[in-house]
């Protein structure tokens, strides 16, 4: 019997080795998988926390009401009561925070023209005109107020 | 001389403790309207999008706005949300004529004669699967679905394999080369907890862009849904895709 | 947009896998294809094939150490690698893959060599000094014991481990070609003919690699080439690669006779983008050419110098046709658009991460490697092995 063991003793210390380096990977597991690894899904639930952290640039439009209400009642009336402010103006989070902040300028040729000029791309339903041909004013705002762009009222 | 100190006492401590309370209400007083205490439950939400491509104007406003609200990469190639431009020549139906220059991000400059045939514009962004590709191969749990119906990206934990860039059927992965870590849209998840609506619906001029959510009972989607042909691209994949077309033409890839 | 024709989605633009996941499955193919011509002799008792038994387990060992190497250098974040080990996501193929990596090495060929060569290292234990001998020590585990009892068991569970390891190299293959056939997004890449197809293009490289150093190893040592050994396994050669023609003929075959709504962009990106390393490298000289050449040898009454050279070449350019075809699936499945509408180029840069000459080098390593082990475990000469006694 002993003859036999000794025979395939060196099998042992070879499962040994095998069985240590399991054991390893298990202590290495329990240390290094984050703690709320698992928690929803297969996933670190931290990672929802940490995209819901994200920083904001943009207020939305019930922020720039809380101190513009005068603006928004301006442009009631009109089409473009339905943008939100911001897609002219751009990203104000900043200075909602803080009015002192500056608003950047905006280029108005630049904006008019991307929602308005003539394009075979643009639904029907959109108004656009071909800029050259449309007036010989040498601005969009020379005739149209953006906030109420209707020219038929005074 | 007994009464006077716990006369004093007394009278002295209800001072404090009205001062206390005083200062504490003052304080919210003149912070203004105490802020609503938003518990965001995602248990409560179902988030998919609406996109009305009848209404797209291919203005990038969408584009730019998703750029500045996310950090997104400015190299030109890199984009969690762009649009593109089809073009079909009614001579030549199963040929379209596809461009998204830099996006979308500074619109489109006309390129068409008019009577040419059909042009449109499709608003292309992170489908949010409910089945989706890209988080089944992950190989380490680094992107998965939220159970409010967001798919997200682990940027601490994402190895940067690129395996999900290649399951995504839409292209709407890439990589970040600054963190060498997967990016893709995150439907503004910073902003859905918080009650405001993402980026680029925000700035749509037209309302091509809208967030929904199904779980809502009141949200306009449900009728929306109930009264339109609606779409999704690639339903033959099979992924549970919750960006909503409405009238998307066949031809769009 | 440059080396853009047509439309793709702005993202797909710039290539996400690069020459670097090129190599990994070239390279895990010569492992699968290299152990499986070994346990040609071992299991199925070819007894022709033994002079190439333990060369092809050491070449085995080296290509498979250093398959994980283009990985890390591929990966954005490689110091987090581990963690494809810690949680792997079970719906992941890539995930899934790091265990049938770590079974193959560790249970099937580390052990396998060590079972094989443990006589020969208490040998060269006992008769050596100094740090050699602390190596050799540490090798065979501390184990002095070679008489004939145990060297039968240890003949006995390297059999088994042998029978064990051939359905876990068409594992370890097969599951490389699953990890991208498993990519329904992708239609290159999307079908269950994958993991076949890449198999077989992988016992027909591995095949191949050990008859070049079976043949380059006995020019530097100046023996003389046992030809029975290499005729058997030419044929052997010459037997897998009519198989994994056959199977890339009815992949294509289908392709074309099903023409779904990929067809026609794959159609014009192999007939364009992809025609040289497609039609002239991989299909031309790397299969039709060598099939050929080891045809003339099954069927044409050769000298032994004839043989040698044809099948030098044969086996040369099959391994440049292998590598062509995971060229043509890697890099090809990412040269068109997901939306059929345009391609792009893929412009690979030669002294950077993921460029040429790191995969030049990374290809070079591994016979390095093998040089170490060759010294370590020599592979030559016959070896005396106590005969299988049956029915214990």
């Amino acid at each position: 019997m002993n003859g036999r063991f000794k025979d395939f003793e060196h099998l042992l210390r070879m499962a040994a080795l095998f069985a240590a380096g399991i054991l390893l990977f298990g202590v290495a597991r329990a240390e290094l998988v984050p703690k709320d690894f698992g928690k929803y899904g297969h996933y670190r639930a931290g990672a929802i926390d940490d995209a819901a952290a994200r920083p904001l640039t943009y207020a939305g439009r019930a922020r720039c009401t809380e101190c513009h209400e005068d603006v928004v009642t301006a442009a009631a009336p009109a089409k473009h009561k339905v943008l939100s402010c911001e897609a002219c103006h751009g990203a104000l989070l900043k200075h909602a925070d803080d009015p002192a902040v500056e608003t950047p300028k905006v280029d108005s040729q630049l904006l008019c023209l991307r929602c308005h000029a003539a394009n075979t791309g643009k639904p029907s339903h959109q108004p656009t005109v071909v800029a050259k041909d449309h007036s010989d004013e040498p601005t969009c705002i020379s005739c149209h107020k953006p906030h109420d762009p209707r020219t038929d009222q005074e | 001389m007994d009464t006077t100190r716990r006369e004093f006492l007394m009278v002295g401590s209800k001072l404090l403790i009205m001062t206390a309370a005083t200062a504490s209400a003052l304080e919210h007083v003149i912070a203004g309207t105490p802020e609503a205490v938003t518990t965001y439950n995602m248990a409560d939400h179902w988030w998919a999008m609406l996109i009305d491509v009848d209404k797209c104007i291919g203005g990038g406003q969408c584009v730019r706005a998703c750029k500045t609200e996310n950090d997104v990469v400015d190299e030109p190639m890199y984009f969690r949300t762009w649009v593109e431009r089809y073009h079909i020549n009614m001579a030549d139906p199963d040929h379209p004529i596809v461009d998204s220059p830099d996006g979308g991000i500074n619109g489109f400059s006309e390129k068409y004669a008019d009577g040419d045939g059909k042009t449109f514009f499709v608003p292309k962004m992170c489908n949010h699967c409910v089945d989706s590709p890209c988080t089944q191969v992950c190989p380490v749990g680094a992107t998965f679905r939220t159970n409010d119906g967001v798919v997200l990206i682990d940027k601490e934990y994402c190895v940067g394999c690129r395996y999900c860039i290649q399951a995504c059927p839409y292209g709407c992965r890439y990589l970040d080369p600054r963190s060498h870590t997967a990016d893709k849209c995150t439907l503004c998840y910073h902003r859905l907890t918080k009650g405001l609506i993402p980026a680029c619906c925000e700035v749509c001029p037209t309302g091509a862009r809208q967030i929904a959510d199904l779980k809502n009972p009141a949200d306009p989607i449900h009728e929306y849904l109930r009264t339109h042909k609606i779409q999704v691209l690639k339903p033959q994949m099979a992924t549970g895709a919750k960006v909503y077309y409405n009238g998307l033409d066949g031809a769009v890839r | 947009m440059p080396g853009v024709d047509g439309f793709m989605y702005p993202n797909e633009v710039e290539l996400q896998w690069s020459v670097l996941i090129v190599l990994y499955p070239f390279i895990t193919g010569l492992v699968a294809g290299a152990f499986i011509l070994a346990s040609l002799e071992r299991v199925f008792n070819v007894q022709a094939v033994k002079p190439t038994y333990r060369l092809a387990l050491l070449t085995a060992l080296a290509f498979l150490l250093v398959a994980p190497l283009p990985l890390q250098l591929h990966l954005g974040h490689p110091e987090r690698s581990f963690e494809m080990m810690l949680t792997p996501h079970t719906t992941s193929a890539m995930a899934m893959f790091g265990f049938v990596y770590l079974w193959y090495l560790m249970v099937v060929l580390v052990l396998e060599i060590w079972l094989e060569y443990r006589r020969e290292l208490v040998l060269a234990c006992r008769r050596s000094t100094g740090l050699m001998r602390v190596v050799y020590w540490i090798l065979t585990l501390g184990s002095d014991n070679i008489s004939p009892a145990a060297l039968r068991i240890d003949d006995r569970v390297g059999h088994i481990i042998t029978i064990v390891g051939i359905p876990s190299a068409f594992l370890l293959h097969g599951y490389v070609g699953f990890i991208f056939g498993s990519i329904k997004a992708n239609p290159w890449w999307s079908t269950p003919m994958m993991p076949i197809v890449f198999l077989f293009s992988a016992i027909v490289s591995g095949i191949a690699l050990v008859l070049l150093m079976y043949l380059v190893t006995s020019w530097m040592r100046r023996v003389h080439v046992d030809m029975l050994c290499v005729d058997t396994v030419a044929r052997y050669l010459f037997y897998a690669f009519l198989v994994d023609f056959a199977l890339e003929m009815i992949d294509l075959i289908h392709r074309i006779y099903e023409a779904d709504e990929s067809f026609r962009a794959l159609d014009f990106m192999v007939k364009t983008r992809l025609f040289t390393s497609q039609i002239v490298l991989q299909i031309v000289l790397g299969t039709l050419v060598p099939l050929a050449l080891l045809a003339s040898t099954q069927l044409a009454r050769l000298s032994e110098r004839a043989r040698v050279r044809l099948y030098l070449m044969a086996a040369t350019l099959t391994l440049v046709g292998i590598f062509a075809m995971r060229w043509n699936v890697v890099i090809g499945g990412q040269l068109f658009s997901k939306s059929f509408l345009g391609y792009t180029t893929y412009k690979m840069s030669f002294a950077t991460r993921e460029g040429l000459l790191p995969a030049i080098l990374l290809m070079l390593l591994p016979f390095g490697i093998l040089a170490a082990l060759v010294k370590l475990l020599p592979p030559w000469g016959d070896v005396p092995r106590a005969p299988v006694v049956h029915g214990r």
